[in-house]
This record gives structure tokens, C-alpha cells and sequence, in this order.
């Protein structure tokens, strides 16, 4: 969240109290995330090259492309689970802060949800999910019990809410971590590639809460290999391939008339099926 | 065997003195041991130097050496505590240095994308390790941990070096006293194996109720 004083001095800043996904058109133009030249090596490898991308508060953008295309990295630089080697990062208008207290409280706000759902092993469901409200955000127990089960009951797995996550399928573990994320309402929420480490079947579970997000005008970034989601929930579809974003459009056109011939080439190949 | 019954008192006085020593200098490592693990995983470059510095000199010194530095060395520079005393900070200093060791490579065995989450959803480094991260890493070395525990049982008969009256010192005493090395032995043999055995049970109870299902 911003500080006071920095919200004074952001011209576009006006409407910094309302809450993501209220209808308001206004707010579409507030900018969420920007990213300007963006670039990040690892060793020799260049992941990411000078990418500049600006989500605006209610969108949802879909990163598609092949794998090694720097899809994941770039999403997961938003939260600073990886740093960045040069360009800049803003989140509603703050440069990201170093590790640290301030990182931390961004963080808060951020929602991820990751392909290995990563849930907390060592703690219930509801565990998981009310961790963050009461560590973080202060919340009393009982409140934060409330108000998790709540969003375990808008999940779909409210029955689960005192197993371990082991002992759920993969589906409802992702559906988990996606109540976890939720429950810090985060202005922003990350998707990994949320459905790849899925059976087929598990996918859809996941897909109809995310599109229920969508619907509801959550701030999205994800990353993933659905085409059906990109086509149904994306406002807009980035691609990426060799850590550049090079070709960016709505899902429609995107799909039915790629205009670059890297974009054409692979979509030829994911859809042939 | 009547030597034994004869000598019950002092060798109940030195098995309660091995016990204290035990259950203390335990305490003391384990606290040590998170400290310094924690130290050694940190973000900080200082501290996690400071944490390896710490475990590569205790631990590559013999504890008896430990235990002379400090209750004839140390005074010279003016720190001098009693005999009981020392020998619980010595034995706490050298069990820390293997329990931290021991606790990092918990720290390890817990999978990246659990501090990843902890981050994401908000947590500072020190709560994400104190919440998330040793829970996990802690029920991953309880067995280990119990050999350590196991190893100061048996190590906390050198405290008899620097004049604390435990089970070590009450049977080599005994044994000069009564002649009678074989019986003396046998009893403080019992004495170890009951302390180290308890030990060992309660760890296995420990690692079979904290185990996680993965």
C-alpha cells in the first residue's frame, strides 16, 4: 500500500481507497503494475530482455508462450521472488522496496499462487489459510477461522478444512492456495501456471474459481498453458518467447489472427490437437 | 552386589547430578542450536558468517579441551563460574555447534516453495523460518537430534575433569574406595543406559507424533 505522502504526489492516484473489481471506470485506468525494461540473467541465460507490460487494476493478463520463454520468471519478479538486473518495477505507483519489512507488507497484497501449490505441509488447510490474516494483517483468531472457512466454503472444500494437505487431490490443494492468497484480499493476484501439475480432470475445479475471480474483476497476471481460459476470462494475451514479450493482444484476435509469425507458429502447434 | 546397595546414596547423588547436567546442557544446545541455525540460513552475510564461525571452532575442539579453557582458562581473564555451572555451559556451547548443524540440514530437507508461499503471502524472513520453515525442518531431525542427546548423556562424564560429583566421578571414586571395579562399573553402566535409553524412547515417541503426512 502506498504511504499518504506518496499518494499526494501521484497524479493518478485518486482513487487509491476502492476496493479492485468494483465496477468503476475510473479505476481501469489506474495502472497496477508496470514494468519498464525489465531484465534478468541467470548465469549466461537471458530470461528476461527489456520487458516493458502495465496491468491496469481489474485486468486480467494472460502470459502464454513456450516453455524457457520467461513467462514464469516474469511473473514471479512481480513479487520479487526473483529480483530484476535492471529496468523497474512499480506496484500502484511504488518502486518494489529490498527484502525486507516493506517487501514484506507489499507481499501482503500480492496474492501467488504457485504450480506446486506449495501449501504450508505442517499445517491444516484452515491453518494455511488463516496464517497470513492473523501473522500478518493482526486479525483476531476467531475472526480470521471465520472468515477462512468462508473462503474455503467459496472454493469448494469447506469439508477439508482440518485435513493435512497431503491428504487432499491436487485440485483441492491448488483450490487451498488459491483461499490463501484470497485471504489477505490481495489487490493483485500471480498465477503460476496454476493448473500444470494437474490431472485433467483437476484442472476445471480450478479454472471455474478462477473464472469466478475474473468475473469478479480480480486484478490477474496469469501464466498458463489454458488457451480455453485465456480465451474465455484474459482481457488481454501476452506472448512471450526467448524473454521477450513479442506479441501482445486481445484474446480474440490473438487467437483467431496472430500478427507475428512466432505467435502463428506456435499456436499451430498447441492447438493441432 | 552389596557394594552397590551399600553405595545407593552416592550413586543416586551422582545419577541426579547427570540428569540435571543432561537436561540442562540440552536446553542450553538446543537453544543454541536454533539460534545459530538460524543464523546460518539467514539473508544476513554477517550473521551467517558469524554462525559458521561459531560451529567450525566449537565443534572441531575435544569438549575436554572446552572444558579445561574454560574452568582453568577463562578465569584468567576473569570469568570464573562454579564447577556445575561451567560444565552446563561448556556441554550447551559444544552440543549447540552439532545441533545447529544438525537443524540446517532440517532447513534443507524443506522444500523451497514452502518459504516461497510464506513469503508471498506477507511473511517477514524471521517468521517465515520461525512459522513455516523450522516446524518442518525441526520434525525432520528429531532422530538425529536424539543421537546427540544420546552423545551428551555419555559425554557429561568428562564434567568430572573439572570437579562436578556426577555419575563419572562417583564410581571411579567408588572403585578406588571398595576395590571392586566389576560391580562399581555395572552400576554405572545401568545408570548411563537408563538416562540414554529414556532418552532415545522419548525421541522415537517424539519423531512418531510430530511426523508430517506427506
Amino acid at each position: 500500500m502506498a504511504s499518504p505522502g506518496f499518494r499526494a504526489v501521484l497524479p493518478g492516484a485518486l482513487c487509491y481507497n476502492r476496493r479492485v473489481g468494483e465496477a468503476d471506470p475510473a479505476e481501469d485506468k489506474r495502472q497496477l503494475v508496470v514494468l519498464e525494461g525489465v531484465r534478468k540473467s541467470f548465469g549466461d541465460l537471458q530470461a528476461l530482455r527489456d520487458i516493458d507490460l502495465t496491468v491496469s487494476a481489474g485486468e486480467v493478463v494472460v502470459l502464454i508462450g513456450p516453455s524457457g520463454s520467461g513467462k514464469s520468471t516474469l511473473c514471479r519478479c512481480i513479487n520479487r521472488l526473483e529480483t530484476i538486473d535492471a529496468g523497474t518495477i512499480l506496484i500502484d505507483g511504488m518502486p518494489l522496496p529490498q527484502e525486507g519489512k516493506a517487501l514484506a507488507r507489499l507481499r501482503a497484497d500480492i496474492g501467488m499462487v504457485f504450480q506446486s501449490f506449495n501449501l504450508f505441509a505442517h499445517k491444516t488447510v484452515l491453518q494455511n489459510v488463516t496464517l497470513g490474516p492473523i501473522k500478518v494483517r493482526d486479525i483476531p483468531k476467531a475472526e480470521a477461522a471465520e472468515r477462512g472457512m468462508a473462503l474455503l466454503e467459496r472454493v469448494g472444500i469447506a469439508d477439508k478444512a482440518d485435513r493435512y494437505p497431503a491428504e487432499l487431490s491436487g485440485g483441492q490443494q491448488q483450490r487451498a492456495a488459491i483461499a490463501r492468497a484470497l485471504a489477505m484480499d490481495p489487490k493483485l493476484m500471480l498465477f503460476d501456471e496454476p493448473t500444470s501439475a494437474l490431472d485433467p480432470e483437476m484442472i476445471k475445479e480450478v479454472l471455474d474459481v478462477m473464472i469466478e475471480l475474473a468475473k469478479e474483476g480480480t486484478t490477474m497476471i496469469v501464466v498458463t498453458h489454458e488457451m480455453g481460459f485465456a480465451r474465455s476470462a484474459a482481457r488481454r494475451v501476452v506472448f512471450m518467447d526467448g524473454g521477450r514479450i513479442v506479441e501482445t493482444a486481445d484474446p480474440d484476435t490473438f487467437f483467431s489472427s496472430p500478427s507475428t509469425e512466432r505467435a502463428r507458429d506456435f499456436l499451430s502447434k498447441i492447438l493441432a490437437h | 552386589m552389596s557394594v552397590l546397595i551399600h553405595n545407593l546414596g552416592a550413586f543416586g547423588a551422582g545419577f541426579r547430578t547427570t540428569l540435571a547436567l543432561t537436561l540442562a546442557s540440552f536446553a542450553g544446545a538446543l537453544a543454541i542450536g536454533l539460534v545459530v541455525a538460524s543464523m546460518r540460513v539467514s539473508p544476513v552475510a554477517p550473521l551467517r558468517a558469524a554462525g559458521t564461525a561459531y560451529v567450525e571452532t566449537i565443534r572441531n575442539i575435544p569438549l575436554l579441551v572446552l572444558l579445561f579453557l574454560f574452568f582453568f582458562g577463562f578465569p584468567k581473564m576473569g570469568i570464573q563460574y562454579p564447577p556445575f555451572p561451567s560444565a552446563v555451559i561448556v556441554m550447551a556451547a559444544y552440543t549447540g555447534s552439532f545441533v545447529a548443524e544438525t537443524i540446517r540440514s532440517g532447513v534443507n530437507t524443506v522444500a523451497r516453495g514452502q518459504a516461497e508461499a510464506a513469503r508471498a503471502i506477507g511473511l517477514t524472513f524471521p517468521q517465515s523460518l520461525r512459522l513455516v520453515v523450522l516446524p518442518q525442518a525441526l520434525r525432520a531431525v528429531v532422530a538425529p537430534i536424539g543421537n546427540l542427546f544420546i552423545a551428551l548423556v555419555k559425554n557429561t562424564a568428562l564434567a568430572s575433569t573439572i570437579a562436578v560429583v556426577e555419575l563419572g566421578s562417583v564410581y571411579t571414586r567408588l572403585i578406588t574406595e571398595t576395590a571392586q571395579p566389576v560391580a562399581i562399573l555395572f552400576g554405572a553402566t545401568v545408570g548411563y543406559l537408563a538416562l540414554a535409553l529414556t532418552g532415545g524412547w522419548i525421541f522415537a515417541e517424539i519423531e512418531h507424533k510430530v511426523a508430517i503426512k506427506r
